[in-house]
């Protein structure tokens, strides 16, 4: 009986074409959608994780309050013993110091006078092969020109700001900034290379200089604005980040120094936390919408259809076959329809999320202004959840779509038959 | 039932809800037909014969009497009951064939013998042996819409017969058919009656059915008016 239902299925293109193609488009904007939102949104925490956030961050209670603010003199201290403990704490998790700090930069000219001047945003980070930091950051990748810092006193400034402030290579450059405990510093940079990293909040201007220079800058021995830690292989974990953290802090619960160290996971900064939620939702929101607006289509096809296989309906209840088989027969259809075109659909939306994801779509226009760790090229994401989240609901939705137009053939009454097969 | 009587109607009334009022299509219908019976109804339009064969073929039940069909009673069964009871032993051939139109003609030919979940080398040979009664062998793979009308009507009662009903109902299946093909039809069907001992039963007011009948039931006003036998011909 399938293989008859399969055979009616196939070469009645009324029957199948239609809600096939319907079935694959929708699948196809559900997988595509998924993979663009999780794309975007996994770049996004990613990003953040890589420049700005770690998997977890360990600051000081104060500094947790004024995070916006970068403040210095609220960074952590004894930064050694610190990460001792943390790595007994998570043994597999790699933990690394960053200074995240404000200043102004100098351009001088021959004479020594300001030839360009402009605030910038300071970012010191260890160069050493063991913390994997150029790497992580991707900062050799994004290179423009000149090479990485290798010298004391070196520094990499985003192109952009570089092009704007007419520097080259080799040019020396001030920095003038506070440092831990609100002296005035200031600081010559020999200028190593420009960078551009794709994310608008970097590129606009950043200036990268070794841990240990910023150290001796700002008066930080042993200290860092924020130690980093990041799970091994880089994927972040939700429920670990979270354990983790709760563990840290109720190690500490005890501690009223505003000074003594707090844990924050990812998604509880900020607000990624929402994002995360948001994209979560967004991608539910879709996969319902899908589930709906297709249904919806569907019953109505199955109307049409049922319309149009009225006499055959009738034939099938005079010959003997009873409602409930028939009903049946159209779900099991309706399964076969919703297979090929979930399937084809899956594999649509996967061909159209391949090269989103390869190539990307470049919205650094859309960007000038934001602050926001996100990257300028928006790309999609194939996860494993790509090749089942428009699968089911495109299978779903046609089953029920049939279900709810093949109620009809309950109210049919035979007694009219033979007067209804007349014509 | 006795003497092999196989549809037995007393005092049969079906009424139709009209309006407010009712409408009775069937008055009164006491009738008996025997195994191998080649009979008909009928009348002009609107006398009662589709009904009475609705209820024959238990596609309906009477408002008020008894029905009894291959020994149940039409008005006590479900409409699971009496698909079955139509499944396996009642055959129906309509006016405009009906055939399902994606399938080929052996598969329509074959559709009722899937309900009945028949295993595929008996099934196999029975709509063969139905498309040889009707000559059909050679349309085997020909889709209706590659048929005549004269065969799309065979490959019906191909149909109809492959399950070998005790009774084939036939609403008007000459109408849509010119004089040539209804009287190949007709003589098939006779054939099949007289081979297979099928009850048939028609419905018509085609004087080229009527011809061929044995048995004619003239329903008027929903009323018996005559019920006359032709007497066979004697071989002298």
């Amino acid at each position: 009986m399938i293989k008859f239902l399969f055979k009616g299925v196939i070469r009645d293109s009324h029957r199948s074409r239609f809600p096939i193609i319907i079935v694959i488009i929708g699948v196809l904007l559900t997988v595509l959608g998924s993979c663009w939102l999780k794309g975007v949104m996994g770049d996004m925490v990613d990003f953040n994780a890589r420049y700005y956030t770690g998997h977890v961050k360990v600051v000081t209670r104060a500094f947790a309050e004024n995070l916006d603010q970068m403040p210095l003199d609220l960074a952590l201290v004894d930064i050694a013993s610190l990460k001792q403990e943390l790595s007994g704490l998570a043994p597999d998790m790699q933990w690394i110091s960053r200074i995240r700090f404000g200043g102004l930069l100098d351009v001088p000219d021959a004479k020594g006078e300001t030839r360009a001047q402009g605030p910038v945003m300071g970012l010191a980070v260890d160069f050493s092969p063991e913390s994997g930091e150029v790497s992580r950051l991707n900062i050799a990748k994004s290179l423009v020109a000149g090479r990485l810092p290798l010298n004391q006193d070196e520094a990499l400034i985003s192109h952009e700001l570089a092009g704007k402030m007419a520097l080259e290579p080799g040019d020396v450059v001030t920095l003038i900034g506070s440092t831990m405990y609100g002296g005035l510093t200031m600081t010559n940079y020999r200028f190593a290379g420009t960078v551009r990293f794709g994310i608008h909040a970097m590129d606009r201007g950043a200036v990268i200089v070794r841990l240990e220079d910023a150290r001796m800058a700002l008066d930080m021995d042993d200290a860092a604005t924020a130690i980093l830690g990041y799970f091994g292989g880089g994927r972040y974990s939700e429920t670990r980040a979270q354990n983790l953290s709760d563990r840290f802090n109720a190690s500490l619960a005890g501690e009223k120094d505003e000074f003594s160290p707090q844990m924050m996971p990812l998604s509880r900064q900020d607000g990624l936390h929402e994002w995360i939620e948001y994209a979560g939702s967004m991608s539910g929101m879709l996969v319902t919408l899908f589930v709906l607006v297709m249904s919806l289509v569907l019953w109505n096809a199955g109307l049409l259809g049922g319309l149009r296989r009225y006499g055959e309906v009738g034939v099938r209840l005079a010959i003997g076959e009873h409602k409930g088989h028939i009903y049946r027969s159209m779900i099991g259809e309706s399964v076969l329809i919703g297979l090929m075109g979930s399937l084809l659909g899956t594999l649509a939306g996967l061909a159209a999320a391949w090269p989103l994801e390869r190539y990307g779509i470049d919205m650094g226009f859309a960007m000038q202004n934001t602050t926001m760790m996100i990257p300028t090229v928006f790309r999609a994401r194939i996860t494993p959840e790509a090749y089942y989240i428009g699968f089911f609901p495109g299978l779903f939705s046609t089953v029920l779509g049939t279900s709810l137009s093949g109620i009809g053939i309950y109210k049919r009454q035979t007694a009219q038959l033979f007067k209804e097969l007349e014509t | 039932m006795q003497n092999n009587t196989i549809v037995q109607l007393d005092g049969v009334v079906k009424r139709f809800p009209v309006g407010r009022g009712q409408f009775t299509a069937l008055k009164d219908i006491n009738l008996k037909f025997k195994a191998g019976e080649f009979s008909g109804l009928v009348g002009p339009s609107g006398s009662g014969k589709t009904t009475l064969l609705n209820i024959i073929g238990s596609l309906d039940g009477p408002s008020e009497g008894h029905a009894r069909v291959l020994d149940r009673a039409v008005e006590n069964l479900s409409h699971r009951e009496a698909a079955e009871l139509r499944n396996y032993h009642i055959g129906f051939i309509f006016q405009t064939y009906n055939l399902l139109p994606v399938y080929t003609v052996f598969e329509n030919v074959e559709f009722p013998l899937l309900l009945q979940k028949m295993e595929k080398s008996k099934r196999e040979k029975a709509v063969m042996d139905a498309l040889e009664w009707l000559g059909l062998t050679d349309k085997v793979n020909s889709r209706p819409a590659q048929l005549s009308g004269g065969e799309c009507q065979r490959v019906a009662i191909a149909r109809a017969m492959v399950k070998r009903p005790e009774i084939l109902l036939a609403d008007e299946p000459t109408a849509n058919l010119d004089s040539a093909n209804s009287h190949h039809i007709l003589k098939a069907m006779v054939r099949l009656n007289r081979d297979l001992k099928t009850t048939f039963i028609f419905a018509t007011h085609d004087a080229k059915v009527i011809k061929y009948l044995r048995r004619k039931i003239v329903l008027e006003d929903g009323s018996v008016t005559k019920d006359e036998k032709k007497e066979p011909r004697s071989k002298s």
